[in-house]
């Protein structure tokens, strides 16, 4: 899966936890940037990426996930 | 049709759309019950008490949350809080799990430092039921324990008294043994719901390295909807009886063309066998008190031929109600509900087609309409997992039920052949007993405030400990009543509960159980109240009616009984008033009543 088309459809995923159609993702997106994205929902998009994507995050790289161009690409990297 | 989200297996969904569906759910109805959930953690409860709340609104119950703070369930209940006192729970839910252990046995401990170590463990668990149930009073829900992902020793876990696995099986025993023995305490079996989800995903350690969430978040709609079964049938929502397609649901095969002899039940096939077993299945329920009826397309004589099988595990006489025709299946059902005088949403519809289950969904809504899927064999899961009808009690009345309705069915046939109704009424033969609470009764009492929905004139509900409490406080006026004619016996079927102000009695409650409809047990009830008013120097009964979405047949109840009407608000209560001053007079002829002694007041 091409990173255009994983952006995509983390996209919807981001529209649907955070109960927002507007929110458009970049690389550069981070918590910061979206309303709700707290500690608690961020346990739910994890989840819910997972799966989507058919893929799971280890531990190691949930710590270390900067924002959303990482995610892409650790998603990526599984699928 | 679009998958229902809340039918197992849950997917994340469910914890996606959170926000949505629950807008969604609280715009779908406007007849929810409230009450106040407290959730006792020894972990992340945040998701718990979100998808907790999402299956409540789904069974029509809106909750408020008490959620402790990380991990303090036990501080919280052992210790003075006055946030938790202010809450003033209706249910405590306890959420453990095998990480909230104190302290597991090690390989060097003697058997005796096991055993005491066991025994300091469910004492530390049972000084805090009891201390909850003294300070609240109120239901008490508590997880067993799952097994430990991991084994030491392997397999030599299960039966070395040092193995965990061995260790939390003691525990999960002596927590089954508390429920046996405490009334309003109910084990959530997590030990069983782990196994069935797979320990394995179920206990991903990732979780609670991450998030101390002591199950993987997807499973938490798992044991979410599994607890809100619990809630739910303590306040009577469970489901009350089965209508039940024959045709490829019950046997393989179509008895109108195959023919009885060709149709695939009993032992020679596996076929057979998967239907014989999906039989015993629903059999069974009748001794829960769940009452069986057949809605089929067929001729009814097909039908019967195919029952009367010799090898078929249901027998024509399992059945109350068997409608064989071609009639729309949807009409059948509420047909047979209106016969039982039951409500239509307190059945379960199971049929292999799905394009009946669809007209059923549409026509009948509230029904529970599994999706059995196309796999005989998978039927019993199918309905199973759903847990419609979720046991929290268990009486001598559940198990004598569809005895019961086989009575009412004779009685109907009785009524037929009388002219006028008072004189079938006298054929009964019927013999009232009405009396004050008294503790033989109290957990029947309870059920019945809490399942009565229709011949209901407030629809307050009330615990065990709350019937215990009111039976005796001298400020109450509490009446049971039972009916038994020569048909049977219908047990405790009538509670009317009143409480003093000065001189005037206000009733808090009045509610008959619908088997006995038409029978003029509640004129003999209020022969008895008007008797105790009076003895007790009141001079005046002010009766209230709360419309409910389902109680409308006791709109008039008050006037039919004599007494004015007061006062009427916008949304239809009404106030009622009688005035005893000028006498009293009795109202029932049809039934011998037995006024049962009243006790001795203990002052």
């Amino acid at each position: 899966m091409d990173r255009a088309s994983i952006f995509e459809k983390l996209t919807e995923v981001f529209q649907d936890v955070f109960d927002d159609d507007s929110i458009a993702l970049t690389d550069d997106t981070t918590a910061a940037d979206i309303e709700d994205w707290d500690s608690l929902t961020h346990i739910t998009l994890l989840a819910t990426v997972e799966e989507e994507f058919g893929m799971k995050f280890s531990m190691k790289a949930v710590q270390g996930m900067k924002n959303v161009g990482e995610m892409v690409d650790l998603i990526a990297a599984a699928v | 049709m679009t998958k229902d989200l809340f039918t197992p297996p849950f997917s994340t969904e469910l914890l996606t759309k959170r926000k949505r569906l629950r807008r969604t759910l609280l715009e779908s109805r406007g007849d929810f019950i409230q009450k106040r959930v407290a959730i006792l953690g020894g972990s992340t409860t945040h998701d718990v008490r979100d998808m907790l709340d999402l299956f409540l609104l789904r069974q029509g119950i809106r909750c408020t949350f008490y959620e402790s703070e990380y991990a303090q369930f036990w501080q919280d209940a052992m210790f003075p809080n006055p946030e938790l006192e202010a809450f003033q729970p209706d249910i405590i839910y306890i959420h453990t799990s095998n990480r909230n252990v104190s302290r597991y046995p090690q390989l060097s401990d003697s058997p005796e430092a096991v055993d005491a170590l066991l025994e300091e463990e469910l004492g530390r668990f049972t000084a805090m039921w009891d201390r909850l149930s003294q300070l609240y009073g109120c239901p008490l829900i508590q997880n067993n324990f799952e097994y430990p992902y991991w084994r030491l020793q392997g397999n030599r876990e299960a039966s070395d008294i040092h193995g965990r696995v061995h260790f939390l099986t003691r525990l999960n025993l002596g927590f089954a043994q508390y429920a046996q023995t405490h009334k309003g305490f109910y084990l959530h079996d997590i030990n069983y719901l782990s196994a069935l989800y797979g320990l394995e995903a179920w206990s991903d350690p990732a979780y609670w390295h991450l998030y101390k969430y002591a199950l993987a978040v997807p499973a938490i709609p798992t044991l979410a909807h599994s607890v809100s079964n619990i809630i739910k049938s303590i306040y009577g929502k469970n489901k009350k009886a089965l209508a039940l397609d024959l045709d490829n649901t019950l046997w393989g095969g179509i008895v109108g063309d195959d023919g009885p002899e060709n149709l695939q039940v009993g032992q020679e096939t596996s076929m057979g066998q998967a239907f014989s077993e999906f039989q015993a299945y629903l059999k069974a329920h009748k001794d829960l008190g769940v009452i069986l009826n057949v809605v089929s397309k067929n001729e009814a004589e097909n039908a019967i031929a195919g029952l009367k099988r010799p090898d078929m595990t249901l027998t024509p006489e399992d059945f109350i109600l068997i409608k064989a025709n071609w009639e729309p299946k949807s009409q059948n059902l509420v047909e047979i509900a209106q016969s039982l005088s039951l409500l239509p949403e307190s059945f379960v519809f199971v049929d292999d087609n799905p394009a009946e289950r669809e007209i059923v969904r549409q026509q009948v809504p509230g029904t529970g309409v599994p999706e059995l899927g196309e796999q005989p064999e998978h039927y019993i899961q199918a309905i199973d997992r759903l847990g419609y009808f979720e046991v929290t009690e268990l009486s001598a009345d559940d198990a004598a039920r569809t005895e019961m309705y086989r009575q009412n069915a004779a009685r109907a046939q009785a009524e037929a052949s009388f002219a006028d109704y008072e004189s079938y009424l006298r054929s009964l033969e019927m013999r009232g007993e009405i009396g004050a609470f008294v503790p033989l009764y109290y957990s029947r009492l309870a059920q019945l405030t809490n399942k009565s929905n229709q011949f209901n004139l407030t629809t307050r509900r009330f615990t065990q400990g709350e019937i215990e409490a009111m039976a005796a406080d001298d400020r109450f006026i509490t009446l049971y009543g039972k009916l038994e004619d020569k048909f049977g016996d219908n047990g405790v079927v009538s509670i009317a509960i009143g409480e003093k102000q000065g001189t005037r009695l206000d009733v808090i409650l009045w509610l008959m159980s619908c088997r006995v409809l038409k029978r003029g047990m509640e004129y003999a009830m209020m022969d008895a109240m008007a008797a105790r008013c009076q003895a007790a120097g009141l001079d005046c009964i002010r009766g209230y009616y709360f419309p409910t979405a389902k109680n409308g047949m006791v709109r008039d109840f008050y006037q039919k009984q004599g007494f004015a009407k007061v006062s009427e608000e916008a949304d239809g209560s009404t106030v009622w008033e009688l005035d005893l001053r000028g006498g009293y007079e009795k109202k029932n002829r049809v039934i011998q009543v037995t006024e049962a002694k009243q006790e001795e007041s203990h002052g």
